[in-house]
């Protein structure tokens, strides 16, 4: 993995917002935002097709974030992109703000669904492909799943439906840490060999270093076939902190300042 | 006719008649298969990029399968995704208890921004899916199976949150949706013979309810009656009671499902198993003017 000085920076300052802003609101998930951070810079750096200044353009490619709790990630990138200010990051969570503790497209420039409830972002990303294929439409959508999240059935009729239609302008990226708030995968519900279920339902396969911005973009970018595509993204759990890499307890845990101070000192703050 | 409507529906196209529309516009229709969840969630994604989608498939199944899809994909985006769910009640019968929706009022009333609508015959089926497609968010659509009595006129107004006196009368009002009004002008009429006046109110709207019209009859009649192919908990009853709460002190009785699961059985039967039935209103729009000349009319 060979990632340039200006992408670690801008993956570092990502990290940090997401770190100050879970701190602030003693609440939310820091394992996986911190795992997303280099999944939503290839898309929003190099693949996804949008207009800060116009967030509802009818032609932008949609981005689902279906793991709806890493949304810091999220939030953290669109402020960064100029969708609003990096001011309201730090109202994240708070009454009136328009970051909500799960993505709510009403309230936030630049979110494409109302997500959280795990699994209705892919069924949502699969009618918003549908309608990308209508006529006078060309655009993409991007879905961003957990893995845990692969347990909900829903995410299988969302894949069957996908292949059926041939929504090959549909894309899932699996935030693939393996772990879930019980433990990991395996020891709550395994997923089995994920790659292989996907490509059984008829989607074209492949799979990445979930933290090599490059290589996620370049795949990304390749010409798609007739299949619904599925991006197998390997990732660590707490990425860039080392108390919270890989660590279960990390899902949904607020840091004290002890825990903070660690991890901003490891930001190089 | 409007090249933004889309249908979908869930592997029951010839059971909805959502067929005839796929049939005429092939290329505006959907089938997602037995998956009424991933089809709910996938029309709001439809709905958000600025399609107008009728999901059709059977109140039980979209309703109660597909209930947090319709909270939170449809309602919490307010996308503009019409329910068209047909086979509610025990009127769709030899099916059974599995397949009778008694609760899919209760479930959508108390979403936030949704529309519940429960037409009286066809005449007015027709005026609310017209009217609900000119509408934006949200709204509900409930039907039967069976063919219903025609209660209302082409001339008939419809107006979503407008409810309609359909006889006028003084003793009591009897507040009706669904195949519910057929069987309360029924039994208005009966009372009649008898020399009770008995108002007709078809509430096809059950949320915005009409309430400052339902205060009005209620006020001028000082008996209420509801009736509803539904329980008797969540439905219309409630939704009336709840608008006369600390307005109007009038007896009030309900004909709904006494908190039961329907089970097979000829339609007929069922309605006479679960009091929906005309004689049934009747018997209680006596007691309840019985109970108003005992308790010394309206306080």
């Amino acid at each position: 993995m060979f990632m340039t000085e200006l992408q670690i920076n801008q993956a570092r300052q990502i990290r940090i917002d997401i770190l100050k802003m879970l701190y602030g609101c003693q609440s939310g998930h820091p394992g996986g935002s911190l795992s997303l951070v280099e999944i939503l810079l290839a898309l929003y750096n190099d693949v996804l097709r949008y207009d800060p200044q116009n967030p509802s353009w009818a032609e932008r490619d949609r981005l689902v974030l279906s793991k709806g709790h890493g949304c810091p990630a999220l939030y953290a990138v669109l402020a960064d992109k100029g969708f609003f200010s990096r001011e309201s990051l730090w109202t994240l969570r708070q009454l009136g703000s328009i970051l909500q503790g799960h993505p709510d497209m009403r309230k936030t420039p630049g979110v494409d669904a109302s997500t959280g409830s795990l699994g209705q972002g892919m069924s949502v990303a699969v009618g918003y492909a549908l309608a990308g294929k209508r006529d006078g439409h060309h655009f993409r959508v991007f879905c961003v799943v957990g893995d845990g999240e692969a347990q909900e059935g829903l995410v299988w009729e969302a894949a069957m439906a996908a292949a059926h239609y041939r929504l090959n302008n549909l894309t899932v990226l699996m935030d693939y840490n393996q772990l879930q708030i019980d433990g990991t995968n395996d020891q709550v519900l395994s997923l089995g060999d994920i790659l292989d279920k996907f490509q059984a339902f008829g989607w074209e396969i492949s799979e990445v270093d979930g933290h090599d911005i490059d290589a996620i973009a370049k795949t990304l970018n390749r010409p798609v076939s007739d299949k619904p595509r599925f991006m197998l993204c390997h990732t660590i759990k707490g990425k860039g902190v080392s108390f919270m890499e890989n660590t279960v307890g990390w899902h949904g845990k607020p840091m004290d300042q002890e825990q903070f101070d660690a991890a901003m000192r490891e930001m190089g703050c | 006719m409007d090249e933004n409507v889309l249908v979908v529906d869930a592997d029951l196209a010839h059971a909805t008649m959502s067929v005839d529309f796929a049939n005429q516009y092939p290329d505006r229709f959907y089938n997602f298969g037995i998956a009424e969840a991933n089809m709910m969630a996938a029309a709001s994604g439809l709905a958000n990029s600025g399609y107008k989608v009728f999901a059709s498939t059977f109140a039980l199944f979209g309703t109660g399968r597909a209930y947090e899809q319709i909270r939170n994909s449809i309602c919490y985006t307010h996308a503009n995704v019409k329910l068209g769910l047909s086979h509610a009640g025990p009127s769709c019968g030899e099916d059974g208890g599995s397949h009778q929706s008694i609760e899919d009022i209760a479930l959508m009333r108390v979403l936030p921004g949704m529309t519940v609508l429960a037409p009286c015959d066809a005449i007015e089926m027709r005026k609310a899916v017209f009217a609900a497609a000119a509408k934006d968010g949200p709204i509900y659509i409930r039907t039967g199976r069976l063919p219903t009595d025609i209660c209302t006129t082409e001339a008939t107004p419809f107006e979503i949150g407008k409810s309609v006196v359909l006889m006028e009368g003084t003793d009591v009002v009897i507040f009706a949706c669904g195949i519910m009004v057929a069987q309360a002008l029924e039994a208005a009429q009966a009372l009649n013979a008898e020399g009770i006046s008995a108002a007709v109110v078809n509430v096809h709207t059950i949320k915005p309810l009409d309430e400052e019209s339902i205060l009005h009859m209620a006020v001028t009649c000082g008996a209420v009656v509801t009736a509803e192919e539904h329980s008797v908990i969540g439905g219309l009853g409630s939704a009336i009671a709840e608008a006369l709460m600390g307005k109007a002190y009038v007896p009030f009785e309900q004909v709904g499902i006494q908190d039961r699961f329907g089970q097979s059985g000829k339609p007929q039967d069922l309605f006479r198993e679960y009091g929906l039935t005309a004689e049934a209103i009747t018997k209680a729009c006596i007691r309840v003017i019985g109970q108003k000349s005992a308790s010394g009319k309206k306080r």
